[in-house]
C-alpha cells in the first residue's frame, strides 16, 4: 500500500503521517461500524424484551378477558328446594340434574357422576341460583333459564388450552367429560361473552370467579390516601425549600434526606410502616390507609423535586414584577409563581402517584396481600391493591390464574399508561416557554 | 365520632373566618384604614382555628388506641393474664377486641366480654370528650381571634408567619421519616441482637430462620447467619449487572452519537416504558417466560438447572436495569462540553474514537455514579426475586442454582406473622437494617461522584 500512495504522491521518500492514517483508516471505520453494530444490537435487545414482555402478557392474557357461559334451562324441584327451607336448599343438586337431562348417557341415580356434572359449572353457579330463588320465591316449582360460567377446565378445554390429543390420565378432563361439553356445544348452550366478572367480581378461590373490583377499590383508596397526604405536603416542602429556605445547615440537612429517600428500597418503606403505622401506632392491618400512608412517604420525594424544578422553571421576572407592586413575599409565591407553576406541579404528582400504583413490596408488608372475598367500603376495610392482587394470582396454583394475572397486569399498565398520557398531555397543554 | 370532631372542626372555623372578615369590613365601611385586607383577617381566624386543633386531633387518635389497650388489660381480673408471654397477652387483646365489634367465636368467657365492652364504652367516651373539646377549642379560639379584629391588627403577617411555619413543618417530614426508619430498624433490631448473639448474624454461614414450636424441639434451632443470604443477593446482582452494564452503556452510546434522529425519536419513549413497568410485572415476566426458557435451554445442553435459577431472576433484573443504566450514561455523555468532541474530530478521530477515548473517560465518574446506584436498587429489589428466586439460603456462586436474597427473606419472614417478639420476625428487621446501611452508603457514595463530577464541568 505505501508503494501505490509513493507512486501518486510525489512526496519525501519517508512513510508520511497521512500514509500511516490512509493505512490504518479502514481497520479504524471497521471498529467504528463495529460499534455501530454492537450499540444497534443493544438497542434491539432492549426493543425485543420489551417486545416479548408485551406480547406474552397479551397472549396469555386475553383469554381472561371472555369467560365460558353455559345456558342451562332449570328446573327448580320442591322437593329439592321446599319453600320453608330457604334459603337452604338443594341448589347443587337442582343444577346437577337440570345438566342431567340436557346430556345423553347420564344416569341421575349415580352419584359418580352426578358429582362429576356438578364440576362442570362454577361453583359460584349454587349461590346465582339460590339469590334468585330468595329475591323471588315464587320461582320454586317454575322452570327458568339461568346462564351461569363453568367451571375452570371447561373454560380452558373452551378455549383450547387443554389439548385433546394428551393421554386422558395426563389430561385435567377425562374422555367422557369432553364428551359432555361437545354435546353441550352442539346443542349451543355454551357461550364465550366478554368476561365482566373480571372487574365486577372480588377475588375468589375459583378462577372463573376471581375479579378486580375489591384490588381496584383498594388500590383506589391507598392511592387517595396517598395524594391527599403527599400533595400538600411535598408542595409545602418544595415552596419552603426553593423560595423561603435560607442557605444554612438544615436546609442542607432537609435536601440530602429529601435525595436518599428517593433511593431506599421500596421494601425498608414496608419495615418503617410495619414497625412504626402498625407496631407502634396500633393501625389495622391490610387497610388501604396504611397502604396510602407508606406510599405517600415514597411519593414525597418525587413530588417534591417535580415541584421545586417547576418553581425553578418560573422566571424571575415574574417575582420582580409582582414584589415591584408591592406585593410580599408570600403573596408573590401563592399568588402569582405557584399558579404558573401548577401544571409542572401536578404533571410530577401524576408520575409520582403513577409509580406508587405499581409499587408492591410494602404493600405485602403491611399484609395488603390477604385473601378477602369482599370489595373494602372504606380506607379502614382490609383489602388487596391491584399489584398485591396479581402477586398472590401468581402465586395460585390454578392454570386458570395465570390468564388471570396476565389480565390483571395489562388491566393495571392500562391504568399505568393513562396516567402518564394524562401527564404528557398537561405538560403539552399548559406548558409555557418564557 | 371522629368524623363529627373533623365536621365541627370545619363549621367553627368557616364560621370564624366570615365572622372576622364581616367584621373587618365593617371597620373599612366606617372609613377607618385597615393594615391587612378583610380576607387577611378571616384567614388568620381560620388558619389559627385549624392548626392547633387538627393537631390535637391527630394527636388524640394515636395516643387513643394504645392507651385504651392498655387500661384494658390493666382492669382485667386479677390473675387471668398470669403465667402468659406477650403473645398471648396480644391474642387475648385481639379476642377483646373481636368481641366488641360483635364477632363472638364460641363461648368467651365472661370477663372477656366485660373487658369487651368496658372497651367499646371506653372508645364511646373517648370519642365524645374529643368532640366535645375540639368544639370548646375552636369556639374559644374564633372568639379570641374575633377580638383581635382592628385597624392597626397586622393579620396578614399573623398569616404568613402560620404558612411560613407549616411549610417548615413540610419540609421536615422528610427528616421524620429518615428518622422513622432508622428508629424502627434500630429498635427491633436490637431486640433481635438480644436473642441472636450478633456475632452469629454477622458471621453465621447458616441460615434457617425457624423458631420452635414447642420448648422440647431440638431439630427445629435456627440458625440466623446473613452471609449465605447476602451472598445470594450479590450473585443475583452480578448477573443482572452482566446484562444492564454492556446492553444500557451501548445503548445509550448509540443514541448519543450514531442513531439516526427518527430513531432515537421512537428509542427514549421506549426506554421510559421499559423502566415504568412495575416490578411485580417483571416478576411475572420471570416465571411465565425467562425462567422455563433457561430451564428448557439447560435442558437441551444436559446441564441440570435447578427451578428457581439466579439466572433467571438476574436477567429479569438486568433487563429492569438497561434504562437506568442507559440513562445515566446518556446524561454523563451530554454534560461532556462541546469543545472535548469538536476537538478530538477535529483532530481526525473517528466518532467511535471520539466516543471512546474522549468522551467516555470524560464521563467515567457520572457513568460510575449510574452503575452504583444501579447496584443500590438490584439489592434493594423486591418483586422480581421474591417471584423468581428460592427461599432456601446456600452458599453458592453457581448461577444456575438457586439462591435466596435479602429482600426475599425479608418478606417471607414477614407475610402473614403477627407477633413481634420471636427472632424469626426480628430477623426480618435486623436484615432490613443491612439493607438500608448498605444502600445507604452505596448511594451516598454515587451522589457524591455524580455531584462532583458535574460541578467539574459547570
Amino acid at each position: 500500500m505505501a508503494d501505490v500512495t509513493a507512486g501518486t504522491n510525489p512526496g519525501p521518500k519517508t512513510v508520511s503521517t497521512a500514509d500511516v492514517v490512509r493505512a490504518s483508516l479502514a481497520r479504524r471505520n471497521r471498529k467504528q461500524t463495529l460499534l455501530q453494530v454492537l450499540g444497534l444490537g443493544a438497542i434491539s435487545f432492549a426493543f425485543l424484551m420489551l417486545f416479548i414482555l408485551i406480547a406474552s402478557l397479551v397472549s396469555s392474557g386475553y383469554h381472561a378477558f371472555t369467560q365460558t357461559h353455559i345456558t342451562l334451562d332449570v328446573f327448580i324441584d320442591p322437593e329439592e328446594v321446599p319453600l320453608e327451607r330457604l334459603p337452604r336448599g338443594g341448589f347443587d343438586d337442582v343444577l346437577e340434574a337440570s345438566l342431567a337431562s340436557v346430556l345423553e348417557d347420564t344416569d341421575p341415580n349415580d352419584r359418580a357422576t352426578m358429582r362429576a356434572l356438578g364440576g362442570l359449572l362454577s361453583n359460584g353457579a349454587q349461590f346465582r341460583l339460590r339469590d334468585r330463588v330468595v329475591e323471588d320465591p315464587d320461582l320454586v316449582g317454575q322452570t327458568i333459564a339461568m346462564t351461569v360460567p363453568v367451571s375452570d377446565p371447561y373454560d380452558q378445554l373452551n378455549k383450547g388450552l387443554i389439548d385433546r390429543e394428551t393421554p386422558e390420565q395426563h389430561r385435567r378432563l377425562k374422555d367422557f367429560e369432553i364428551a359432555w361439553f361437545d354435546q353441550l356445544m352442539a346443542k349451543e348452550a355454551i357461550s364465550k361473552p366478554l368476561n365482566t366478572g373480571l372487574i365486577a367480581n372480588a377475588d375468589s378461590r375459583f378462577p372463573e370467579l376471581a375479579g378486580l373490583k375489591g384490588a381496584l377499590i383498594g388500590s383506589f383508596w391507598a392511592l387517595f390516601v396517598c395524594f391527599v397526604i403527599s400533595f400538600p405536603l411535598g408542595i409545602g416542602a418544595a415552596i419552603y425549600l426553593e423560595e423561603f429556605a435560607p442557605k444554612n445547615k438544615f436546609s442542607d440537612l432537609v435536601e440530602v434526606n429529601i435525595n436518599n429517600l428517593a433511593a431506599v428500597p421500596s421494601v425498608v418503606f414496608g419495615l418503617l410502616a410495619l414497625a412504626v403505622f402498625i407496631g407502634w401506632f396500633g393501625l389495622p392491618r391490610s387497610a388501604p390507609f396504611v397502604g396510602g400512608m407508606t406510599l405517600a412517604l415514597m411519593t414525597m420525594p418525587t413530588i417534591i423535586i417535580a415541584t421545586r424544578a417547576a418553581l425553578k422553571a418560573v422566571p424571575p421576572s415574574i417575582r420582580e414584577a409582582a414584589l415591584g407592586v408591592g406585593a410580599s413575599k408570600h403573596q408573590v409565591v401563592f399568588g402569582h409563581v405557584l399558579p404558573l407553576a401548577m401544571p409542572g406541579i401536578l404533571t410530577g404528582t401524576i408520575i409520582g402517584l403513577a409509580q406508587a400504583l405499581g409499587e408492591t413490596a410494602p404493600l405485602l408488608l403491611i399484609g395488603m396481600n390477604a385473601f378477602i372475598t369482599s370489595a373494602p367500603s372504606g380506607p379502614f376495610d382490609s383489602a388487596t391493591a391491584l399489584p398485591t392482587q396479581i402477586f398472590i394470582w401468581a402465586d395460585s396454583p390454578e392454570r386458570g390464574f395465570v390468564s388471570r394475572t396476565s389480565a390483571a397486569i395489562l388491566v393495571l399498565l392500562g391504568f399505568l399508561i393513562t396516567m402518564n398520557a394524562i401527564s404528557i398531555y398537561l405538560r403539552n397543554k399548559f406548558e409555557r416557554s418564557w | 365520632m371522629t368524623t363529627f370532631a373533623f365536621v365541627a372542626l370545619l363549621c367553627v372555623s368557616v364560621l370564624g373566618y366570615s365572622l372576622n372578615r364581616h367584621a373587618a369590613t365593617r371597620l373599612r365601611a366606617n372609613g377607618t384604614r385597615l393594615h391587612s385586607v378583610p380576607a387577611y383577617h378571616g384567614l388568620y381566624s381560620l388558619l389559627s382555628t385549624m392548626v392547633p386543633v387538627v393537631t390535637l386531633i391527630v394527636t388524640w387518635l394515636m395516643l387513643q388506641g394504645p392507651l385504651i389497650d392498655r387500661f384494658t388489660m390493666s382492669g382485667l381480673p386479677a390473675g387471668s393474664l398470669d403465667s402468659l408471654d406477650t403473645g398471648g397477652r396480644q391474642l387475648i387483646l385481639a379476642e377483646i377486641k373481636s368481641i366488641s365489634r360483635g364477632r363472638i367465636f364460641g363461648d368467651p368467657e365472661a370477663w372477656k366480654v366485660d373487658a369487651a365492652d368496658r372497651y367499646v364504652r371506653m372508645h364511646a367516651i373517648s370519642g365524645w370528650v374529643l368532640l366535645g373539646t375540639v368544639i370548646v377549642a375552636s369556639l374559644g379560639i374564633v372568639g379570641f381571634s374575633r377580638s383581635r379584629v382592628a385597624a392597626e391588627f397586622r393579620a396578614r403577617h399573623g398569616v404568613e408567619r402560620i404558612t411560613s411555619g407549616l411549610m417548615l413543618f413540610c419540609s421536615t417530614i422528610a427528616i421524620f421519616t429518615t428518622l422513622g426508619i432508622i428508629a424502627a430498624l434500630l429498635f427491633e433490631s436490637i431486640r433481635f441482637f438480644e436473642r441472636v448473639p450478633i456475632m452469629e448474624f454477622f458471621f453465621g454461614l447458616n441460615w434457617e430462620p425457624q423458631i420452635p414450636l414447642r420448648e422440647d424441639q431440638i431439630a427445629a434451632e435456627g440458625a440466623f447467619g446473613w452471609i449465605p443470604v447476602f451472598l445470594g443477593t450479590l450473585v443475583i446482582t452480578v448477573v443482572a449487572l452482566f446484562l444492564a452494564v454492556p446492553v444500557g452503556l451501548l445503548s445509550a452510546i448509540y443514541l448519543n452519537e450514531f442513531a439516526p434522529s427518527r430513531l432515537r425519536a421512537v428509542a427514549k419513549p421506549v426506554l421510559e416504558i421499559l423502566a415504568g413497568v412495575p416490578t411485580v410485572v417483571y416478576g411475572f415476566f420471570a416465571i411465565l417466560v425467562v425462567a422455563p426458557a433457561i430451564r428448557s435451554f439447560g435442558a437441551t445442553l444436559g446441564i441440570p438447572v435447578s427451578p428457581n435459577t439466579a439466572l433467571a431472576a438476574g436477567t429479569v433484573m438486568g433487563i429492569m436495569l438497561i434504562p437506568f443504566i442507559s440513562s445515566f450514561t446518556d446524561d454523563a455523555l451530554s454534560a461532556v462540553p462541546k469543545s472535548l468532541r469538536d476537538g478530538a474530530l477535529a483532530l481526525g478521530a473517528t466518532r467511535a474514537e471520539t466516543v471512546l477515548n474522549v468522551l467516555f473517560p470524560a464521563a467515567i465518574p457520572g457513568i460510575v455514579g449510574g452503575i452504583l446506584l444501579a447496584i443500590s436498587r438490584a439489592i434493594g429489589e423486591t418483586m422480581i426475586v421474591v417471584m423468581a428466586a428460592g427461599l432456601i439460603a446456600s452458599l453458592t456462586v453457581n448461577p444456575l442454582d438457586s439462591v435466596t436474597t435479602v429482600t426475599v427473606q425479608i418478606v417471607t419472614l414477614l407475610i402473614g406473622d403477627t407477633s413481634f417478639d420471636n427472632p424469626k420476625t426480628l430477623a426480618a428487621f435486623a436484615l432490613g437494617m443491612m439493607l438500608f446501611v448498605v444502600t445507604l452508603v452505596i448511594n451516598v457514595f454515587a451522589l457524591r461522584i455524580v455531584r462532583k463530577y458535574r460541578e467539574a464541568y459547570e
